[in-house]
């Protein structure tokens, strides 16, 4: 590769206190593209998301080693601005957390504090980014109410909002479908299918189907190593390992 | 992006004073009582009355006030545990979640739990009045019982609800009364009651307020329920006003012994809390 | 069979009766301190009494401004200054410190709240009285002895640091954990996620525990009685004695007898701590409920 990647990984070792989760990880994630990390339960898949936007900074007992590379700028060396590089990348988690305010504040908690936009200016953001995430037909009329009040599909909806707002350049997923029913899981997947054209995206997941349906690239991940990286259809229908392998065969969980 | 910077900055800054000023003005607090009172600690203290009077006597010890504290929040702990276990456990376990006395009930123990202390001792001592009795280990006794109910009745009830619900469809589903599930969660709460326990008998042994009226003050142990009764808070208080240097520090030393005791006392209930939530 | 039904009623029915009657333990409390103030009630207005400033028990004078105003003074002052800095503590506490240094300060900070009122009232008159006389007043006024509302304030306030900053942690930790992230994922730094976010998420639970503190601090009686000064005039400024109620109760019990309504007088001020109380607890729970409701 020529130009530099969104993000790029170099010998990245991650160890909370006497367990070491992430061995040696080296990769370079495509660029405006879904990229699925896959893998069983407690392999690491979840850590090396947050390593992407130090968000295990505050775990106490944490030890990060070697480089993450968001646009070329390594995110743990010492002049690091971390609040810019989380700005950089919208996460959408598990379930849906929507700050404990309105849907109109929610959306426009990222642009009032990265710079003060005028009343108008941020009117149009909301309802610009509500659009963008198919939700505006149905809260335009209570902006100002709770976020709380709507469905979880809905909020994972304006979350993912929230996050765009800021105008990122890349969207982590950390098993964001895995709260939903499956008609808000189709919407969000089929989200994230047009927002690749715009975003460099990174999902974790557990569901091989999901990885299959939306992705398309797979990382796998077994006890905190990569063990196979590739286009989607040769991971999952011509893996090259025997973990690989196996796992896609269910033999693994 | 500076100013942002400069907020987060000052803030931590504030928070780091803060929590320095809390801590060293707690540490502070022991540091005064051990220093006072370590001087004029010693055997007699503890293993005698005052001689000569509390007030005007150089020499002696607090054992009257040691005991008196003794029976007087031992006296109100016991019978406060015979009213609170049941009612905590009615509450609970008899009536359903819902039920509007049940709520009732725990609005109106919150209500009482934030009733000053001087209250408790005004109401007990009217009542004494109309009853006849005078102020005694038993008005004593009495007025901190009402103090500690709230408190106990608050704790079992926290200590029950975290108790988990397939217990009582347990018990249920194998056709036990309600007084049988009452005493199987008696038993899942045993230490849940020492904590409450020795939480009142650490509030009874320190308060003053409700004593005050109610058990009046003697130099002498008090042998029966109708003997006035000193008690070590009280006691402090009264020697720290007299003008004799002996007898102040007699305050000290005591003001160091009550302090040694209700610490023990919070670190054993604390490790017990600890225990249990592993 | 039957027996064992019986015996889950009777036991019952002797538990309802004790329930039923600690629960109006309340209502007793006042009924029996109205029965008691009833003499001074029938010769004043409660109007002329709290309004009134002119406290001579033995020319039959009763006025309690002076006293309601210390009680508010001192609460005031108190809650001034405890809350600010134990809401900064307990941000630190549960948000910055390493883990370690919260594991030590905590289960100090519990044990503190141990401490019985009467020790810290020893240690304002030892330590606090005499660094307002010396370095605080003297800046201020001409002449303090140091037994004044601010010294009063300051030894409440620290009496409810432990109170309010063990509960506010507790809260804190409640919040989970994925709504910093959120906050953080958007480029907020760590102040601006406690200042819009956490913050407002625990706003119910550390209103609470500020009104604890409020009703600890307004009842508190032995601590401020040998910190206040005890002057029955109403105070002017922090550099003035203050006399709060509850001290009034303690300090004039033994001699209350011999005065015609004296002793009824003071059974009012009771009754009149324990209506305040009553009043505050349901005006701070009126307006949680509707916090509660607006946030959900």
């Amino acid at each position: 590769m020529t130009q530099t990647p969104h993000i790029g990984v170099k010998n990245l070792n991650v160890r909370i206190g006497d367990s070491h989760l992430l061995k040696d990880i080296n990769i370079n994630i495509p660029d405006k593209s879904v990229t699925s990390i896959i893998g069983p339960s407690g392999c690491g898949k979840t850590t090396l998301l947050k390593s992407f936007n130090r968000l295990l900074d505050d775990i106490p007992g944490v030890n990060i080693t070697g480089n993450v590379l968001v646009d070329g700028e390594d995110i743990y060396g010492k002049h690091a601005d971390v609040t810019q590089i989380r700005k950089k990348m919208g996460l959408l988690a598990q379930r849906p957390f929507p700050l404990p305010m309105s849907i109109y504040d929610n959306i426009a908690y990222g642009p009032r504090i990265h710079g003060a936009p005028s009343k108008k200016e941020l009117n149009a953001l909301v309802e610009h980014y509500l659009k963008a995430v198919g939700l505006w037909e149905e809260v335009k009329g209570r902006l100002h109410g709770s976020a709380s009040s709507l469905s979880i599909g809905q909020q994972q909806r304006l979350c993912l909002a929230r996050g765009l707002a800021v105008e990122p350049e890349i969207i982590l997923g950390d098993e964001s479908t895995s709260a939903l029913d499956p008609i808000s899981t189709k919407i969000i997947e089929d989200l994230i299918i047009q927002l690749k054209e715009k975003y460099t995206i990174v999902l974790v997941t557990h569901i091989l189907r999901q990885a299959r349906r939306v992705s398309d690239y797979i990382i796998f991940v077994y006890m905190g190593e990569i063990i196979e990286f590739g286009p989607t259809e040769e991971i999952l229908l011509n893996p090259k390992e025997k973990l690989t392998k196996e796992y896609v065969k269910g033999f693994i969980s | 992006m500076r100013r942002r910077k400069l907020e987060e900055w000052i803030a931590k800054a504030l928070m780091l004073f803060s929590t320095a000023f809390v801590g060293i003005c707690l540490f502070l607090i022991i540091g005064t009582v051990v220093v006072k009172g370590l001087p004029y600690l010693d055997w007699d203290m503890v293993t005698k009355i005052p001689d000569g009077g509390y007030y005007f006597g150089r020499s002696g010890g607090m054992l009257n006030a040691i005991i008196g504290s003794l029976y007087v929040a031992g006296g109100a702990t016991v019978l406060g545990m015979c009213i609170s276990i049941p009612v905590a456990l009615y509450l609970n376990v008899y009536l359903k979640k819902s039920n509007a006395f049940a709520r009732f009930a725990k609005l109106a123990f919150d209500v009482l739990f934030g009733v000053p202390s001087i209250v408790y001792g005004a109401f007990a001592f009217s009542l004494m009045v109309y009853l006849g009795v005078r102020a005694s280990l038993l008005g004593g006794i009495i007025a901190v019982t009402l103090l500690v109910i709230p408190i106990m009745v608050r704790t079992l009830d926290e200590v029950i609800t975290n108790v988990p619900k397939d217990l009582k469809e347990a018990t249920l589903a194998m056709g036990a009364t309600r007084w049988e599930m009452a005493k199987v969660y008696l038993l899942q709460i045993k230490t849940g009651i020492l904590t409450a326990v020795l939480l009142a008998f650490g509030r009874g042994v320190g308060d003053v307020a409700a004593v005050m009226f109610t058990a009046g003050f003697s130099d002498n142990i008090p042998v029966s329920l109708h003997e006035p009764a000193a008690t070590l808070p009280l006691a402090i208080f009264f020697q720290l006003g007299s003008p004799i240097p002996e007898v102040q520090g007699r305050a000290y030393a005591s003001a160091l012994i009550l302090t040694v005791c209700i610490l023990i006392i919070v670190s054993v209930s604390t490790i017990l809390t600890n225990k249990k939530r592993k | 069979m039957k027996i064992r039904l019986l015996k889950d009623k009777v036991i019952g029915t002797g538990m309802l009766a004790l329930s039923v009657l600690s629960v109006s333990l309340v209502l007793l409390i006042g009924i029996g301190l109205y029965l008691r103030s009833l003499p001074i009630l029938q010769q004043y207005s409660v109007w002329e009494l709290v309004t009134s400033s002119s406290w001579r028990p033995m020319k039959g004078e009763f006025g309690f401004f002076p006293f309601i105003m210390g009680t508010l003074w001192v609460t005031g002052m108190s809650i001034l200054i405890a809350v600010p800095l134990c809401l900064f503590t307990a941000i630190y506490l549960s948000e910055y410190a390493p883990a370690s240094f919260k594991r030590f300060f905590l289960p100090l900070v519990n044990m503190l709240a141990g401490i019985p009122p009467v020790i810290y009232g020893v240690w304002g008159v030892f330590f606090i009285i005499p660094i307002v006389q010396r370095y605080i007043a003297p800046h201020f006024v001409e002449f303090s002895t140091g037994y004044t509302v601010l010294a009063g304030g300051i030894v409440l306030a620290v009496m409810i640091f432990p109170l309010i900053v063990s509960i506010v942690v507790e809260v804190l930790s409640t919040i989970p954990k994925e709504l910093r992230e959120a906050s953080l994922s958007l480029g907020a730094t760590k102040w601006e996620t406690v200042k819009k976010v956490i913050l407002r998420k625990a706003f119910p639970g550390i209103f609470a525990a500020i009104v604890l503190a409020i009703s600890r601090a307004f009842g508190e009686t032995i601590a401020v009685l040998m910190v206040c000064g005890n002057v029955p005039i109403a105070p002017q400024s922090i550099f003035d004695p203050a006399y709060p109620l509850p001290a009034l109760l303690a300090n004039n019990f033994g001699e209350m007898m011999s005065v015609p309504l004296y002793d009824s007088a003071l059974m009012f001020s009771a009754f009149a701590l324990l209506i305040i109380i009553l009043i505050f607890n349901i005006i701070s729970r009126a307006i949680l409920q509707k916090i509660e409701i607006r946030n959900a």
